[in-house]
C-alpha cells in the first residue's frame, strides 16, 4: 500500500526553513509548528511526487540501522489530522 | 526520532498583524480598534515604503506569520505590493477582512501576489441580524467573498465574533460554515475592551448559552467537520483562571497600528502608562528587544501577588495588561478574571448583571468615539 500512497500538503500550508530559529517550520493558517531535524528531513520529502514507500526508503539510507516505518507513519499521521496533509492514492 | 515538537524559541516573535488602517465600512459595537480610531493621529497612516520595510525587518526579527488586518485592511489599495514582499520574504500572509469590499480581480490578484489564507469575519447566521451587529448591509457581499475565496482554492476560516444577541443560533453558525465549505471556523467569544466593554451589559451572555455552545462545539469537532478545526476562544468572564495576553507579554507576538507605533498586542494601547515606540523612529528589532513597553511586562519579575506566589504564574502571566488596566485601574494587577484577584466582585457583578432579561441598547462605533455614538436596539 505504501506504493501506492503520495503524503501532500494541503493547499495552504507550506514548509519552510527559518534561517534565525535554524529549524524547519511547518506554516499553515494561524499557526507555525517548530520542527527538529529529522521531522524536516521527512517533511521536506512529502513533495505529493514520492510516495511513502520512497520516502522511507530514501530516509533509511540517511539514517542507516534507525526504524524509521513506524516514527515517519506517527509523524506524518498527527499532521494529517490536523488537516495539513492529505494521502494521495495513485491507482494501482 | 520523536516527531516534531514545539521547540518554539521564547525570546523572538512568531506572528506580526499589520493593522494598516482603521478606516472600516463596518460598525460592529465589539470592535477591538481603539475609541479614538478616527483622531488624527491614526489617520496619518504608513505609507507602502514603511510597510515594506518593516516586512523585511519582522522576517529577520523570526516572524514567521503575518496578518494584514485593520480596521479593512482592503481600503489599502497598496495591499497587493505588500502581500508580495511577504511572499518574497517567505512570511505566511492571512488576509483578515470583512469580505465587503472583494471583487474577483482584486482577488485574485492577491492570491497571485502570494497571499496564503484568507479570514472572513461573519456577524451572525441570518442577513437581518448579521447585518444589525454590522451596523450595515454587509451579510450577501460576505458570503459571496467567502466563495470566491473558495473558487479561488485559498484556505478559507470563517470566524464569528459570539455574545448574547448571536450565541442561540451556534448550530446555523456552524451550519453556514459548513455550507461556505470553511476550511477553518473561529469562534471567539466577546473580549471586553475598548468599544465592547462599553456594551458589555448588552452583549455579556449568560451561562446556558455558553454550555449550549460548547456543546454545539465539540459535537463538531467530533464530526471533523472543518478540515483545519475550531479555534474556540473562550468567555474569559466565565474562566477560573486568566488568559495569557497573546501568549505572554512580549513574547510571541507584535501588532503595529496605521500610524506605527508597535503594541504587544492590538489594544495595549488601551494603556496609558505605556510609551510606544514607532517604526518610523525605530527598528522593529530595537523595539522588540530594548523598549520600554515590551519591557515592561515581560517575563514575570513585575507581577506581585497572589500571582507571584501561584503556580500558574508562568500560564497565564497575571492574565491580560489590559484587562487589569480597565478594571482596576492598574495595569500591573492581577487580571479581575482570576477568581484569587481581590477585584474579582468585578467580574461577579457583571456576570449577574447579564443574567437579567433586559438587555441595553448597543453604542456603535463612531468616528465620535463613545458618548454620542448612535443607539440601536435589537
Amino acid at each position: 500500500m505504501e506504493e501506492y500512497t503520495q503524503p501532500r500538503f494541503v493547499r495552504g500550508v507550506r514548509l519552510r526553513w527559518d534561517s534565525v530559529r535554524r529549524q524547519h517550520m511547518l506554516l499553515f493558517p494561524e499557526g507555525a509548528l517548530g520542527l527538529n531535524a529529522t521531522a524536516g528531513a521527512v517533511l521536506e520529502l512529502c513533495d505529493g511526487q514520492r510516495t511513502m514507500g520512497a520516502i522511507i526508503t530514501e530516509l533509511e539510507e540517511r539514517y542507516p540501522g534507525a526504524n524509521l516505518r513506524s516514527d515517519v507513519h506517527d509523524l506524518l499521521s498527527r499532521i494529517a489530522e490536523r488537516g495539513l496533509l492529505r494521502y494521495e492514492t495513485i491507482p494501482e | 526520532m520523536r516527531g516534531h515538537q514545539q521547540t518554539m524559541t521564547t525570546d523572538r516573535p512568531l506572528t506580526l498583524i499589520a493593522e494598516l488602517t482603521y478606516r472600516c465600512p463596518l460598525r460592529c459595537p465589539y470592535c477591538s480598534n481603539p475609541l479614538d480610531w478616527g483622531s488624527d493621529k491614526y489617520r496619518q497612516e504608513l505609507a507602502t515604503e514603511d510597510w515594506l520595510r518593516v516586512v523585511q525587518e519582522a522576517e529577520r526579527l523570526g516572524v514567521m506569520q503575518i496578518g494584514f488586518s485593520g480596521g479593512e485592511p482592503l481600503l489599502r489599495q497598496d495591499l497587493e505590493v505588500m502581500v508580495e514582499a511577504a511572499a518574497r520574504s517567505g512570511l505566511y500572509s492571512t488576509l483578515v477582512t470583512a469580505g465587503t469590499l472583494f471583487t474577483p480581480e482584486r482577488t485574485a490578484r492577491l492570491r497571485d501576489a502570494g497571499l496564503d489564507h484568507v479570514q472572513i469575519s461573519i456577524q451572525d447566521s441570518r442577513a437581518t441580524e448579521s447585518d444589525a451587529i454590522a451596523g450595515t448591509r454587509s451579510f450577501e457581499q460576505k458570503l459571496a467573498a467567502a466563495r470566491l475565496v473558495k473558487a479561488l482554492e485559498l484556505p478559507l476560516t470563517l470566524n464569528f465574533v459570539l455574545h448574547r444577541h448571536n450565541l442561540d443560533r451556534i448550530e446555523e453558525i456552524l451550519e453556514l460554515c459548513r455550507k461556505l465549505e470553511a476550511d477553518r471556523v473561529e469562534l471567539a467569544n466577546t473580549q471586553y475592551y475598548g468599544w465592547a466593554l462599553h456594551n458589555r451589559a448588552a452583549l455579556l451572555p449568560t451561562r446556558e448559552q455558553l454550555e449550549r455552545t460548547e456543546q454545539a462545539v465539540a459535537a463538531a469537532r467530533q464530526r471533523r467537520d472543518f478540515p483545519m478545526g475550531i479555534l474556540y476562544v473562550i468567555p474569559d468572564y466565565y474562566e477560573e483562571y486568566p488568559k495569557p495576553c497573546l501568549g505572554g507579554w512580549g513574547r510571541r507576538a507584535l501588532a503595529i497600528a496605521p500610524h506605527g507605533d508597535v503594541l504587544p498586542c492590538q489594544v495595549a494601547s488601551a494603556i496609558p502608562e505605556l510609551e510606544f515606540a514607532n517604526v518610523r523612529n525605530h527598528s522593529l528589532e530595537w523595539i522588540w528587544f530594548e523598549s520600554e513597553a515590551f519591557n515592561r511586562f515581560r517575563g514575570t519579575d513585575w507581577i506581585s501577588d497572589p500571582c507571584q506566589s501561584c503556580p500558574r504564574r508562568e500560564v497565564d502571566f497575571g492574565g491580560c495588561r489590559c484587562q487589569a488596566l480597565l478594571l482596576t485601574g492598574d495595569a500591573s494587577a492581577t487580571d479581575p478574571v482570576c477568581h484569587l484577584s481581590p477585584h474579582h466582585h468585578r467580574i461577579v457583578e457583571a456576570r449577574e448583571k447579564a443574567q437579567m432579561e433586559q438587555s441595553p441598547s448597543l453604542v456603535y462605533r463612531s468616528m465620535q468615539g463613545v458618548s454620542v455614538g448612535r443607539q440601536f436596539h435589537l
